[in-house]
Parts: C-alpha cells; structure tokens; sequence
C-alpha cells in the first residue's frame, strides 16, 4: 500500500477498490482516504471511473473487488446504515418534476427519516437559506438549471448528512448559479460536512483542498491543486488535465 | 417493534403520500384508466349486440309447403337470420355449419302442414351455431320470437284456440348457452388486467428513466416500502375502473348483479393484487417504458384468449388449458361471472379466491426479490 496509513476516522477509505463490468476495467485497485471535513475533488476525462466510484461508495454498485468504508461503515455490510448518513446528489438530480418544491423536499426529508416539529423547522430552514421561500409552491419541472441543482442539493442534504457526494453537480448550469452553489458547498464543509465532488470544471477544481485524478480506472495523482499541478509540471489544472487526455488517447490510439 | 412502527422505519407513507400527488396530477392516467375501459365497454358491448343480426341459415324442408314457407319467410323477416340457401339432410347441416356457411339451419318436419291443419301443434327446430358465445343466446331468442309471432299469424288466419306452433331450438357446440350477460362480465375482468398491468409495469420503470430510482436507492428507503409505496394506489385504481365498467355494464347492457356487490369488491382485491403483481414484474425486467408496454401488451394476449373470456376452457387443447391455470384472469373471470349472474358465494368460490391470493403474493414477493437496491 502507498501513502501513509490512513486517519481512522477518515469520511472514505478504499483499499484495493475495483469494478468490472464484462471485460472492462471501469476502476483499478483504488487506494483513496479521504479525511473528514474535507472537500476533495475527483478528476478525470469521460470514462476514467469517476462516477463508478461514487456510486461503488453510495451503495448503488456492488465493488468487484477490494474494500471501502465510507463514514467508518463497510459498504458490502453496512450499505443500508451508511445510505441515512450520506447525501447523493447526481448529474440527473433525482427531482419529481411533478411535484413543487416544497413536496420534494419533504418527501426527501421524510423518506431520510424526519417527521413532526423537526422536519416542519429543518425544512423551513433549509428552504430559506436556499431562498426558496417564495417558490415553495412551484412544479420542480418548471424551475431553471441552477434552481433545480440548488432544489437537488437541499433534497441531498435535508437530513443533514456527514458525507455529500456530488457527481458533476453542475454540469450544464451558469457561471452565476455555479458561483452560489460553490458557496453553499463550502457553508456545508465549514459544518464540518466532507464533501466528494467529482467535475469537468477546473475554476471548480482548484476551490477543491485535494484532488484525485483518474485516468482509465487508475488513480494517477493525489493531493493539493498546487502539488498535482507541480507533479505533472503544468501551469494549471486545466494543463494537467488536457495533458492526462492526451496520454490517454495516445495509449488508445 | 410493532408493524406500524416498521413500517415507519421503512418509509412506506412518504412513498405512498408521493405518488397519491403524482397520481393526483397525471389527469391522462387517470382519465386511461377510467374514461377508456367506459369506451371500450361500450364499443364491445354493441359489437356483440349488433353481431347478431343477418345470421346465414339454410333450411331442411321437409315439408315443402305453403304453411313451411311462411315459417321461413317469418323467420327471414326477423332480420337476425338470412336465407342461405336449403339442404336435403342433416348432413349436409352438419357440413355447412362446420364450414361456417351457415350458423344456423331451421328444419321443418313432414307433417308440419298436415298438423297445423288439423289444429295440432307442428313442431319445428332451429339449430344454432353456439360456438361464438356471443351471439348465440339472441340468436336463439330471435328464432323463438320469429316462431311465436309466426304463430299468432296462424292463430290469426285460422281462428285456433290451441298453439299450433312449437320452435325448439338446440345450440350446438356449446350446450351451455353463453350470452352477452356472460361476456360483459368479462369485458370487466379483462379491463382490469390489461390497465392494471400497463400502469404499474410503466411506474418503476418510469423513476427508473427520469432518473429518481438512483435517487431513492440512495435513501434509506426499503424495497418493499418503495414498491408497496407504488402499489397501494394502484389498486384504488383498480377499483375505480371497476366500479365505472360495473355500473356500465349494469345500466346499459342489463347485466344483472344478482349476487352480493361487498362480496366481489372484497375478492375482487386479490385479482387487482395479482394483477399488479405482474405489472410490478414486468417493471423489474424491463429497462425502459417502451419494453415494459411491450411485455405487458404481450401478456394480454394468452389472457384475452386462453382464459375462458372469448372462447369456452373446456374446448380448448390441454395444452391452452394449461397455460390459462396460470393467468389471473381465469379465476377472477369465475368469480366475476359466478357472482354476478349465478349469487355464488364464498362457499363455491374459495378455490379460486385462494388461487389468485397465491398468484398475488408470489407475484409480489418476487417482485421484491428481483428488485435490488442498485444500478446495475
């Protein structure tokens, strides 16, 4: 194993954590802590396992092989405990269109176990923080881009969870919406809330404490934005990733 | 812990409160599963009605007679039978109802005259195709309805106190006389399966496209909260589709309720289980919404067929037999009739009861099994 033995009340510990679908190898033997309070960021070009990873840790896929813990619990024992304390917010956000947005969030607030006084404050709360007040009563079909993420995120985190995952929350939104989501994410990590966040976003990757970068189902580097960029000799993130592209169609071609 | 405090802790009422507000607002499904079934109800109920007029008869004369002729001619004049030509035996009867040039043949003895005026009365047969039972009732009616007024003709013409005048009628192929009364009950039966299958098969299916099912599996719910969740509202479905084909059915096509209406709402939920308990399969196999309407539109078919709705079971090749054993609608089709038209009650339908509650669960809790909390 690499690195230094992991913190043991680290949010996410994988060893050796694979997935294959059929021949395809869509993560290879990853080894990845994660401390708790942390904002780590998860990179990689379109089918490097970023998403397969995530789900592995959410309990949505089984892994192949290998272990994972995720908020200290084991993922093929504990799946069912760990799904009360995490959050998943994915690409397709997971919204009713047919319900407002009030109905959303409380369907989720509930089915996360809130009931009564609690769920009524919680809700109330949640819902004024996001400025959602006023569009309590609007179908979720009917919101734009950035309020249906921001609806998504409040549905992934009414029960207030210890660990987020978000798999490209923002892909698709405005600059201006990805800036206030950007401030809620970090309000939940000053909570003390750690937080997975994979995105084909660099400004997004750099607001990230540390990163993971995978290439082809590996894990090809680790650590802060600065010492990924100096790793690879890059001026950027950015850099670095067309740079990771770049060898990864050259292995295909 | 008690029950109501699993099912707490599994999250069964917020899934169910969820899709009573998405029901609530699908007006289209709604609207599917209770203004189409009326539609179809009716339009069925008047092709079986029509279908009887302008049945193909021949006649076995053997009489040959102006009293024989005017029987015919009365006969044909009715409108639900046409003149297709005259045999020479039973036979040649048996021949062209077996080929289907005919579905009925009227026969007429050699003493039919003579009797008539000797003021006795002449006996006359009229055979009937029961084969399709949908029409074999009225046309079996109509031939009497033509005789008796044939008869008041006579009556009228040669002033006899005494009926001279006697139609028997004999089905053949299906003794038992199958009618239109029979057939609506029917309708009833196949409605429910076929909507209560294609709703459900498309409700998982559906989170499942739009994405929300990742975002449930997530959750701490349990699978059988998120499946019964769907479920429960299906059925009261089920029984508005059933209380608007019922009351239909009762007001336009006069089929008695002879029997007891709480007694077939009650049984009738083990059908609507097992009804969805097939939909829900279906939405476990099925990737995407255009399978699951496939499957379901597949699996009507053996029940429109092989269930005893269009055609009598006992008829059928063992094989065909078989296969219906297994189909809900066969036995909910037993006690729809058996309550409906004959007041059977538990005592004579517990077989079946039992039957469909057995499909129901197995169905559902396979269902479950198959169902696994994850994506792949």
């Amino acid at each position: 194993m690499t690195g230094p033995s992991p913190a043991p009340q680290a949010a996410v510990e994988t060893v050796g954590l694979r997935k294959t679908f059929g021949s395809l190898v869509a993560v290879d033997r990853l080894d990845l802590s994660i401390p708790r309070g942390q904002v780590f960021g998860l990179l990689g070009p379109n089918g490097s396992g970023k998403t397969t990873t995530i789900r592995m840790l959410c309990g949505l896929m089984q892994p192949t092989d290998g272990t994972a813990r995720v908020v200290g619990l084991d993922v093929h024992t504990d799946a069912e405990l760990i799904r009360t304390r995490i959050g998943y917010m994915s690409q397709r956000y997971g919204l009713y269109d047919d319900l407002t947005v009030g109905e959303n969030l409380r369907f989720y607030a509930t089915v996360y176990g809130l009931h009564g006084a609690e769920r009524t404050q919680r809700l109330t709360e949640h819902l004024e923080e996001l400025g959602f007040t006023e569009r309590m009563g609007q179908m979720a079909g009917t919101l734009s881009g950035g309020w249906k993420q921001r609806l998504a995120l409040a549905c992934a985190t009414a029960h207030r969870p210890e660990m987020l995952f978000l798999d490209e929350p923002t892909a698709g939104v405005d600059p201006a919406a990805r800036r206030t989501f950007w401030q809620i994410i970090y309000r939940l990590a000053e909570r003390g809330t750690t937080i997975l966040v994979t995105t084909h976003y660099m400004d997004e990757a750099e607001r990230c404490q540390r990163l993971a970068f995978l290439s082809r189902g590996h894990l090809i580097a680790l650590g802060t934005p600065t010492e990924v960029t100096q790793q690879f000799g890059q001026a950027n993130i950015e850099d670095v990733f067309i740079e990771l592209q770049r060898r990864d169609e050259g292995v295909r071609a | 812990m008690t029950r109501m405090q699993r099912l707490r802790e599994s999250r069964f009422w917020p899934m169910l409160w969820k899709e009573f507000i998405q029901m609530r607002r699908d007006r289209l499904t709604l609207v599917m599963v209770t203004v189409v079934p009326a539609v179809q109800l009716l339009l069925f109920g008047y092709a079986i009605q029509t279908d009887v007029r302008h049945q193909p008869m021949v006649v076995l004369d053997e009489s040959r007679t102006v009293e024989s002729r005017a029987l015919t001619a009365a006969i044909t004049n009715t409108g639900t039978f046409d003149y297709a030509g005259e045999v020479h035996s039973r036979r040649e009867i048996q021949l062209a109802i077996r080929t289907g040039q005919a579905r009925a043949a009227l026969v007429i003895p050699p003493d039919y005259e003579r009797l008539i005026k000797r003021g006795e009365t002449a006996r006359a047969q009229m055979i009937v195709d029961a084969a399709d039972p949908s029409s074999s009732q009225a046309a079996m009616s109509g031939a009497q309805l033509a005789a008796a007024s044939r008869a008041q003709a006579i009556i009228a013409e040669r002033g006899r106190i005494r009926l001279p005048l006697e139609m028997t009628v004999r089905p053949w192929y299906n003794p038992a006389g199958r009618s239109a009364v029979f057939i609506v009950p029917g309708i009833v039966g196949v409605l429910l399966t076929v909507t209560m299958t294609i709703i459900t098969s498309g409700a998982i299916v559906r989170e499942r496209e739009r994405g929300t099912l990742e975002q449930l599996i997530v959750t701490p719910i349990g699978k059988t909260s998120l499946m019964l969740g769907k479920l429960v509202p299906f059925v009261l479905v089920g029984y508005l589709q059933m209380t608007v084909v019922l009351v239909l059915a009762w007001a336009i096509f006069d089929v008695p309720l002879v029997g007891s209406i709480p007694l077939l709402y009650a049984l009738a939920s083990t059908f609507i289980a097992a009804s969805l308990g097939v939909g829900l399969l279906v939405s476990t196999i099925a990737r995407n919404q255009a399978q699951a309407m496939q499957m379901s539109f597949f699996f009507m078919l053996p029940n429109i067929l092989l269930s005893g709705y269009m055609f009598p079971r006992e008829a059928m090749p063992d094989v065909a037999r078989w296969v219906g054993l297994v189909l809900p609608l066969t036995y909910f089709l037993k006690v729809l009739r058996g309550i409906l038209l004959k007041g059977s009650g538990l005592a004579e339908l517990w077989r079946e009861v039992s039957a469909l509650a057995i499909m129901a669960t197995v169905l559902v809790s396979v269902s479950v099994r198959r169902f696994h909390k994850t994506i792949e």
